[in-house]
């Protein structure tokens, strides 16, 4: 099995009331898988629920390693980087403590040294901005801090919420380019929720599209793109 | 003049147990947004646990250590225990608790000790280098102890990767558990910090307000002042009002007795400092809820 990511049957609730129906999808190792949808989709419901966010049923196997029912903590602790809904910055601390923080739980430090070195070649501007309080950076700073923050944990498998929300389209672009950067020279698995499916297609190889909790197609990012229906349906474009 | 000098002198000594106090109410606050009204009375049972120890015959160096360490096993065990079941429970659920465990601890105290009011020894000796008349021995011994528990918590929040990861987790629980951070530890460990600093201050002020069970009911609201005036979210801000109010309480008493004896007139003096305090409290809350250092909280809706 080389699937990074293995998703079967994926039910999720907000108290009594269900957001995902049972969706099942994969990520290959190394590869870019993209969930599209329109708003209450369940988008990220799902990134949530392989977090272990919200309570789930069903199943979750992360690099052959089932999470279904984990501690938030212990999923990441396998090496998934989250970049959350709204980036969730700690904006009171320093951009060097928000990455610093990242790395807490990381025993090989010379490692983590590392990966600080490889989010400055990244995003050179962090690098600048290390004693400014995060929460006093560009909206587009921040989200590459929140990605940095996702990176400085080593890991495997990274979940991308949203990440071109509310940034102007150079800076989109910017960010995107960088995520594909770290994808083939880090070897980082994504799997990345975007409202943007024509940016989103570019970037993945696989995409899914939701609708109210169901996965209603899937396919290669070409197929789903050149299915006109698909496109002018749940797409928009 | 010298008098002058000795009021606030010894109002910044107080001072020192009001910052240590509030900077315990601040660190369960941040993390939980919880006021715990039982730390005055946990602090209290510290000081009985010490006395117990030195009683026994072991030295200051055993038994403060020794104290200190059973107040942060203690404060883990409530949170792990007590409070985590109730973790999303109604404020008002876990206000009872805070009353209840504040009751507890109170007839535990005179359970085992007895109501009888005991001296407490200072544990500073009586260096002659201070004789000036205006400090005492045990007052410079409480705001340096003080006063150096503050800097060794202020570098282990600002300097130390757990220092961190607890700040990161009082800051922005969802953030920290997606970096890995186990949240429920680091609120316990937050407790059991509270508990260890709570008991340095119950220790401290012990010889000066002799040891009972009821020995802390009024300096929790000295705490409470304190934190409230420097900002209830603001660890810094609680510290500074801790002394602030120290400072005020005498120098309200030492204008009130000046006044008294130029004009005859008793308008306020020693005995209504406790009210000074409660006014502080209502005009900060009145004024400025968020404190002098506080931060106002925005919530995005």
């Amino acid at each position: 099995m080389s699937n990074m990511l293995e998703v079967k049957d994926l039910k999720a609730y907000y108290g009594p009331s269900q957001a995902l129906h049972g969706i099942s999808f994969s990520l290959s190792k190394g590869g870019i898988t993209t969930l599209l949808g329109a708003n209450g989709a369940g988008k990220t419901t799902t990134l949530r629920a392989i977090c272990g966010m919200v309570r789930a049923e069903g199943s979750v196997i992360i690099d052959g390693e089932p999470v279904t029912g984990k501690a938030t903590e212990s999923v990441v602790r396998l090496g998934v980087g989250h970049v959350p809904e709204g980036r969730g910055t700690f904006t009171e601390l320093s951009v060097e403590e928000n990455l610093r923080v990242a790395a807490y739980t990381r025993r090989d430090k010379a490692a983590a040294a590392r990966d600080l070195e490889m989010v400055f070649t990244y995003f050179p501007r962090l690098k600048e901005r290390m004693a400014q309080q995060a929460g006093t950076l560009s909206g587009g700073e921040q989200q590459m801090l929140a990605i940095s923050r996702a990176l400085m944990l080593g890991p495997r498998l990274m979940l991308l919420d949203e990440p071109s929300f509310g940034l102007a389209p150079l800076i989109v672009q910017e960010i995107f380019r960088i995520m594909r950067r770290i994808n083939e020279e880090a070897k980082v698995s994504m799997l990345l929720v975007e409202q943007n499916a024509a940016l989103a297609l570019e970037l993945a190889d696989h995409a899914y599209v939701l609708e109210t909790g169901r996965v209603v197609m899937s396919g290669t990012s070409a197929e789903v793109r050149s299915d006109e229906q698909i496109r002018k349906s749940y797409l928009g474009y | 003049m010298e008098q002058l000098l000795q009021q606030v002198a010894s109002g910044l000594a107080n001072g020192a147990i009001y910052a240590l106090l509030a900077l315990a109410l601040v660190m369960i606050f941040v993390s939980t947004n919880h006021i715990n009204f039982a730390q005055g009375e946990m602090a209290m049972f510290s000081a009985f646990v010490c006395w117990q120890l030195l009683n026994w015959g072991y030295s200051f160096w055993v038994a403060l250590p020794a104290t200190m360490l059973f107040s942060f096993t203690i404060g883990v065990l409530i949170e792990r225990i007590i409070l985590r079941p109730l973790h999303t429970a109604p404020l008002l659920s876990v206000v009872v608790v805070f009353i209840g465990l504040l009751a507890i601890f109170h007839s535990l105290a005179g359970a085992i000790w007895t109501h009888t009011v005991k001296p407490f020894p200072s544990p500073f000796p009586d260096f002659s280098l201070v004789h000036s008349g205006i400090i005492g021995p045990h007052q410079i011994g409480m705001v340096v102890v003080a006063v150096g528990m503050l800097g060794l918590l202020f570098c282990f929040f600002r300097f130390t990767p757990l220092g961190l990861a607890m700040r990161a987790a009082a800051l922005n629980a969802t953030s920290a558990r997606l970096v890995g951070i186990n949240v429920d530890w680091m609120l316990a460990l937050g407790w059991g910090l509270a508990a260890t600093v709570g008991s340095v201050a119950g220790v401290l002020v012990a010889p000066v307000v002799y040891l009972e069970p009821n020995m802390m009911a009024g300096i929790l609201l000295y705490g409470f002042a304190g934190a409230l005036v420097g900002g209830i979210s603001s660890p810094g801000g609680a510290v500074a009002g801790g002394f602030i109010v120290g400072v005020l309480e005498n120098m309200v008493a030492y204008l009130g007795n000046m006044l008294e004896r130029a004009t005859g007139f008793y308008l306020i003096g020693n005995g209504e400092k406790l009210t000074v305090a409660l006014i502080i409290v209502i005009t900060v809350l009145t004024l400025k809820p968020s404190g002098l250092f506080g931060h106002v909280t925005v919530k995005r809706v």
